[in-house]
């Protein structure tokens, strides 16, 4: 609470651009943090493959947008005020599922082994470690190792008050960050999958002796969480306007930043911790290199972490 | 490629694989040992790396557009030489002591930390140090990186046969590496150490002071990835912060340790040689599998085999010094619901 008033007090003297821009950085992170804590909390382990899930969802969006839906005559760019398309709004759905079931499917078929023998966190980790390597290397060996673009049309910056210039996109942007971190809280607190992941990510044996169908539950975390982030690797390449194989990785750190500064297990949190994240490693290029905004995220994460080491956000799914 | 051809690689594959030994040692003695989640090998490698780069390199010189403000030149210095380059190991001991100093501080910050929060806290650390090494260009010459990096006794014998003599010189390091730490885990100290990481809270009631341990061990496993750092910088004599990536110099490491068997010296160093085998062999594979990009999937697909034929490792945790039960379970927080802190 106090630092939320220092850090109010701190706005007169930045330039808001800077807010703007690290709230829809932050959506997007939180995009990510809300799906890799899902799956802490309910698997026990760091997914390592996250940042990679999302790089194959802004691939998958490629595919689509460039190859695939042009030879059925969809294409466009310039949709209204927007750089890209109306394909997006066919492509961005599709990715979704094509990732989530891919998830599903990597689940049943690896993680689903080392869980049967009572693999450890360490194991899983590594492997999903050596996931994340695989996906990579798929979308290097299919799209090349260069930047792509998604087709787009240029458009003017919106000006708005307070000396903001934000990219007409940046409405998209946050527009589906809200829409999706909304649906995912509906689904957490009012239906009864969502009561069941809470309840397994709480305690996993005894939600297995309560009768809860937990391997329904991992498929729907591996659904949620894949599916965000497949959202999160799309908007992320609108929003950068390239696309890059290792663009997933590099973000990962941010997002793991944020999911610890919530508290791991916690989507509450790692909302929290990603808009924190976002906006605080966005202001700092003001007085620093830009290519220290990792260093400003980590910084806080650790700062936050020695005065609550469990987190800025105490407590799991509630 | 002839016989020589062979040889000369496999010469340069087993001193990579060494150096990595001695980084896969020193994350067993926070892991294997301690249990401590040390997601931040990259800073201490590093850290270690770039001191020892930053003793023996020349001075910056302005005509090769370098812009750093300070090199040792310790390679040159007549009393330093005599006929044994003893610099080489001033240069070991000072890219030990600079890694264990930053661990020392760290360890401080982070070692109180649940362990899955102190991972992700060191992967920031690494993180940061690479960025400073970056951007910092007075410090070490930014991208650009630091490429007149002395070989040990380059000068007494020819290239041809430097390799060979550089791989004897690693494996002996490896080799002392690996006494003083299976002397240190087996003594009362090593007790006290998987102790810890068996259940902290009874140590703790056993009288131990379970942080200032975790400092030690933290320290010891930080100097020796800080040795491993200037054996690298000496063989490659060329750090550049792209070394230094999570991927390469943190990950990469785990996989070893993992796929040897943590807890396991032994097999901390045969992970080394298998992984690094499979990251460096496979270029070798005919037609579409020498293609660097189909190369990165089939070491993450063969990572992911390697796993789940065998989550123990290959040789799975030592036997007379693994945990009580001797399962074949990784150290601590294994298992499902032993991974959950409470909320």
């Amino acid at each position: 609470m106090v630092a939320f008033i220092v850090g109010v007090g701190f706005l007169p003297f930045v330039k808001m651009e800077l807010v703007a821009n690290g709230i829809i950085i932050g959506g997007i992170i939180a995009l990510g943090a809300i799906g890799a804590t899902l799956i802490f909390g309910i698997l026990g382990f760091a997914n390592l493959a996250h940042g990679d899930y999302m790089t194959s969802g802004a691939y998958l969006g490629l595919f689509l947008m460039g190859s695939v839906l042009p030879r059925i005559g969809l294409e466009g760019e310039g949709l209204g005020p927007f750089t890209f398309g109306y394909p997006v709004l066919i492509a961005l759905p599709l990715t979704v599922v094509a990732v989530a079931v891919g998830a599903i499917w990597i689940d049943a078929s690896i993680y689903r082994r080392l869980r049967n023998r009572r693999a450890g966190l360490i194991i899983m980790t590594m492997t999903s470690l050596g996931m994340a390597i695989a996906l990579r290397g798929l979308v290097r060996m299919i799209w090349g190792g260069d930047t792509a673009q998604y087709p787009r049309e240029s458009r003017q910056f919106y000006n708005l008050p307070l000396e903001i210039s934000m990219p007409p996109d940046a409405v998209f942007i946050s527009a589906v960050s809200v829409i999706l971190v909304a649906a995912v809280y509906i689904i957490l607190n009012y239906t009864r999958m969502g009561k069941a992941m809470r309840a397994t990510s709480d305690n996993p044996d005894l939600a297995l002796v309560s009768g809860i169908d937990t391997a329904g539950v991992i498929r729907w975390t591996w659904a949620i969480g894949a599916g965000l982030a497949a959202t999160a690797g799309v908007l992320l390449a609108v929003f950068q306007a390239q696309l890059l194989p290792v663009m997933g990785w590099d973000f990962m750190l941010l997002v793991f930043a944020s999911l610890t500064l919530g508290g791991i297990g916690n989507p509450h949190g790692a909302l929290m911790g990603a808009l924190l994240i976002g906006v605080t490693s966005e202001i700092a290029t003001e007085w620093m290199n830009p290519s220290y905004k990792p260093v400003v995220a980590f910084a806080i994460m650790i700062l936050a972490l020695l005065v609550r080491p469990r987190g800025i956000i105490v407590g799991k799914l509630r | 490629m002839d016989l020589s051809g062979i040889l000369n690689y496999l010469v340069g594959f087993a001193i990579m694989a060494g150096i990595y030994g001695v980084f896969a040692l020193g994350l067993n003695v926070h892991w294997g040992y301690t249990g401590i989640l040390n997601a931040g090998i990259a800073g201490f490698f590093a850290v270690g790396a770039y001191t020892a780069a930053l003793l023996t390199t020349q001075p910056p010189d302005p005509l090769l557009f370098e812009d750093f403000k300070f090199g040792g030149n310790l390679a040159q210095m007549g009393f330093l030489r005599l006929g044994i380059d003893l610099w080489f190991f001033v240069s070991l001991g000072a890219a030990g002591v600079a890694a264990g100093i930053l661990a020392w501080l760290m360890g401080f910050l982070t070692l109180r930390l649940r362990s899955d929060y102190l991972a992700i806290a060191m992967v920031g650390v690494a993180e940061t140090v690479r960025l400073i090494f970056l951007n910092e260009q007075w410090l070490a010459n930014g991208s650009k990186g630091l490429y007149r990096i002395p070989g040990f006794l380059s000068e007494w014998v020819t290239p041809e046969f430097h390799d060979y003599l550089y791989l004897a010189t690693v494996l002996i390091i490896l080799a002392l590496l690996f006494m003083v730490s299976e002397l240190a885990l087996r003594s009362p100290w090593g007790r006290v150490l998987r102790s810890i990481r068996e259940d902290e809270t009874a140590a703790e009631a056993s009288g131990k002071n379970v942080f200032r341990f975790k400092v030690q061990a933290f320290v010891m496993g930080a100097v020796i990835m800080g040795i491993g750092g200037a054996l690298f910088a000496h063989n490659v004599r060329f750090v550049s912060p792209l070394t230094f990536s999570p991927l390469l110099a943190t990950f990469v490491i785990w996989a070893m340790l993992i796929v040897g068997g943590s807890g396991n010296n032994r097999g901390a160093i045969l992970g080394a040689f298998v992984v690094w085998g499979i990251w460096s062999g496979t270029q070798f594979m005919p037609g579409i599998f020498s293609d660097a990009n189909f190369r990165f999937f089939m070491i993450g697909v063969l990572i992911v085999a390697v796993f789940v034929i065998r989550p123990g490792g290959i040789l799975g945790p030592d036997r007379r010094i693994a945990r009580l039960g001797a399962s074949s379970q990784p150290p601590p927080t294994a298992g499902p619901s032993g991974s959950k802190g409470a909320g």
